[in-house]
């Protein structure tokens, strides 16, 4: 089934409107990651029980675009042996990763900038682009801390992707489609037509429903270690590694690094979004459901599960990096095979 | 070519790399400027070695420049988180040269001061520890609190950190009216704070993981290193100068010394050394609720207090119960208004010594949370 696309439809396959769909996603991210990291900086405050920002506009509002305009005078630094070409390359290509990941994402019934068929892969793939950035950037700055992150960040980011494929490929085992837009159109109607609640069909769901929780738990805190989130920052734990990749970083290369990071924590928001709450769908059947109510649900569903990680960032402390290990392959490695197998069963007995 | 083949006879013997890495002077867990050397191998740490030094001040020989009133403010630098508790066994040894005996009124507000001064370090302590486990919320929730304990010591003695409060033979001012009243609400609400933090961080599951069975410091070895304050009592023994050489009026009041009883980890890790800071808070509560209510009112604090300090020839010893541990003031005399010599013993550096011995084998980010469970002052190891 071709994918709707309302600028396509509206102007035509042509130049102006492919720079449109591929720009828009753009527009987004810089503006989503503007209100995150206010909302980062609020909601800290607020569970620290302080104020936070106040003095850049109204209750402190501008703060981060006074942040982005700071970074953006600073002097940009290479440290003098590092490896220029690579040090300078790698905040863009961690950017890329996360940048490309929107490319599936169905904000809409109408709008997914890419509607391919293979979208949930397609997000793995590009997923692990930034670990390559990471890498880069982390050995091309020549500092043991930055080394040291490094590798914490790409053993981390390798080990927490085999569990969220895992329950990813579980939904697509349910769904029987890895078109993002294929999953949300499953969804339609209530919120008990979620994956999350099994999906859609008859009564006999109920039988995996304790699965696609548990299921929708585990993706969370894959997603949470693949973001270098509390309480897997390892890579940054600054009370070691300083900054971890990014310490001689600076400027507007820190903040790509800074933007990635959020991009990243939408995208993985996003994925959540859509394989498990029902994507662009309202909850309650028709109402307020359509075109334009789905950008809303969307956005205001995906942002959500951001906020739940902000508040987990602010009241949690950080493992260690064995026991990360730990609990990515012997802890919820084997919880999503289990799972895995039983949505397997159920789809084969159904 | 000849290097080629001394290349492929070296891949052979070719050992997994070890890296030394600088943590320190300018490093965000190091509690100061502290300097780490550090072998690592893969992420395990098989060698420190602290440097010290980039503090250093003099303070000792500077000691011998000055009048002792002079020394005071000084002494406050040692230790500068806790600087009512320095004063305290400095001017406690010049007493005891000179002979004074201080009123009752004095000592009280000397017992509440310190214990204040205490509650406000050990919740630095501990909110820095949180800290290096990358908890942050309860750093910020003690730094709150000790804000409203700031505000007393301010209002008692004119300075929010460093104070030169204490004289010998009395105080520099009497207390303020309604200090009893601020004494009882910031013991409320130290209390409330604790109990949140006790669910917040002391016993989430992260936190236990991260800290219990870490570091773990032998009593025996905790002696031999003339351990003392916390690190040695969360290692079991129960030994605090308090109870066990009592100095002031601290007889008079009745509360217990917490050690690490391996409730969570074993007796010694850092978990334990850390939870010892927590109890010594509440057992502070308490003391301070018994001194409030048995201080008298009447009296002058400045009564006792020399014109001169001109101490008679002799020399003296006098320690007393940091936050951080036994803090000794050696002092010798030579009849003038200048001290001989003086010379500092701080349970900072005793302690820091352990760090090498008990480190070795646990992982780098393990190395960082030690040396916060140890609770290391820079100002006062370097002095």
């Amino acid at each position: 089934m071709e994918n709707v696309n309302f600028l396509y439809d509206l102007l035509g396959r042509n130049i102006i409107s492919v720079v449109l769909v591929i720009s828009l996603p753009l527009m987004f991210v810089l503006v989503y990651a503007l209100v995150a990291i206010l909302a980062e900086l609020k909601v800290s405050a607020w569970i620290q029980e302080r104020l936070g920002p106040m003095r850049t506009g109204p209750w402190g509002i501008m703060q981060p675009i006074a942040e982005v305009v700071k970074l953006i005078q600073k002097e940009d630094i290479t440290p003098d042996k590092s490896s220029k070409l690579l040090y300078n390359l790698a905040p863009f290509i961690i950017f890329t990763g996360a940048y490309a990941a929107f490319a599936v994402i169905p904000f809409s019934e109408y709008f997914v900038p890419a509607g391919i068929n293979l979208g949930l892969f397609y997000i793995f793939a590009v997923g692990s682009i930034s670990a390559i950035g990471i890498v880069m950037g982390g050995w091309a700055s020549n500092n043991k801390y930055s080394l040291m992150g490094a590798m914490r960040s790409v053993a981390q980011l390798i080990s927490y992707e085999v569990p969220a494929a895992m329950a990813v490929l579980s939904i697509v085992v349910l769904a029987s489609t890895m078109n993002m837009q294929e999953i949300n159109k499953l969804q339609t109607g209530w919120f008990w037509n979620w994956f999350i609640f099994g999906g859609p069909g008859t009564l006999a769901k109920i039988w995996v429903i304790p699965f696609t929780l548990g299921l929708g738990l585990i993706y969370f805190i894959s997603s949470l270690a693949e973001t270098n989130r509390v309480p897997f920052d390892i890579p940054e734990g600054e009370s070691e590694l300083v900054a971890g990749f990014h310490t001689e970083y600076g400027g507007m290369k820190f903040a790509m690094f800074f933007f990635a990071e959020y991009a990243n924590m939408f995208v993985v928001a996003a994925v959540l979004t859509t394989i498990f709450l029902g994507g662009w769908n309202s909850p309650f059947n028709t109402f307020m459901q359509g075109p334009f109510w789905g950008v809303f649900w969307f956005v205001s569903k995906a942002f959500s599960v951001v906020l739940v990680q902000i508040w987990i960032r602010w009241t949690l402390p950080r493992f260690r990096v064995d026991q990360l290990m730990y609990i990515g392959w012997k802890v919820l490695l084997p919880l999503s095979f289990i799972c895995f197998m039983a949505i397997s069963l159920f789809v084969m007995l159904k | 070519m000849s290097d080629k083949k001394r290349l492929d006879l070296e891949y052979s013997q070719l050992e997994s790399d070890r890296m030394r890495i600088n943590v320190g002077p300018q490093h965000p867990s190091t509690h100061g400027v502290l300097r780490l050397e550090v072998e690592v191998e893969g992420e395990i740490v098989t060698e420190v070695v602290p440097h010290l030094g980039y503090l250093h001040r003099c303070f000792e020989k500077h000691c011998e420049k000055m009048t002792y009133p002079q020394v005071l403010p000084y002494i406050d630098r040692l230790d500068y988180i806790s600087a009512m508790n320095n004063e305290w066994p400095y001017v406690m040894a010049l007493e005891k040269l000179m002979d004074i005996k201080v009123p009752d009124k004095v000592e009280y507000i000397r017992v509440i001061m310190a214990e204040l001064n205490r509650i406000a370090n050990h919740q630095i302590a501990v909110a820095t520890f949180g800290l290096d486990a990358g908890a942050f919320t309860p750093f910020l929730f003690f730094f709150r609190d000790r804000e409203y304990i700031i505000w007393i010591l301010e209002k008692m003695s004119g300075a929010r950190l460093l104070y030169n409060y204490f004289r010998v033979g009395g105080l520099a001012a009497d207390v303020y009216p309604g200090f009893k009243e601020d004494c009882l609400n910031i013991v409320k609400q130290v209390r409330k704070t604790n109990a949140e933090v006790m669910d917040l961080l002391i016993y989430n599951k992260i936190f236990i993981q991260r800290s219990a069975n870490v570091g773990i410091l032998m009593p025996d070895v905790a002696i031999n290193f003339a351990c003392s304050g916390p690190v040695l009592r969360g290692s079991g023994v129960k030994y605090d100068l308090r109870k066990d050489e009592p100095y002031s009026i601290y007889d008079r009041f009745d509360f217990d010394i917490p050690v690490g009883t391996g409730e969570v980890g074993v007796v010694g890790d850092c978990w334990n050394r850390n939870i010892v800071r927590v109890y010594e808070m509440e057992q502070s509560c308490r003391i301070i609720e018994q001194a409030v209510a048995q201080m008298p009112d009447e009296g002058d604090v400045k009564a006792l207090v020399p014109k001169r300090i001109r101490p008679p020839k002799g020399e003296v010893y006098m320690r007393a119960e940091n936050p951080k541990g036994d803090l000794g003031f050696y002092i010798v005399s030579n009849g003038t208004d200048k001290p001989e010599r003086i010379k500092a013993r701080g349970s900072s550096f005793v302690n820091l010594s352990v760090i090498p011995e008990i480190s070795k084998g646990y992982m780098f980010a393990d190395l960082i949370l030690i040396l916060g469970s140890i609770d290391i002052v820079l100002g006062e190891v370097d002095r």
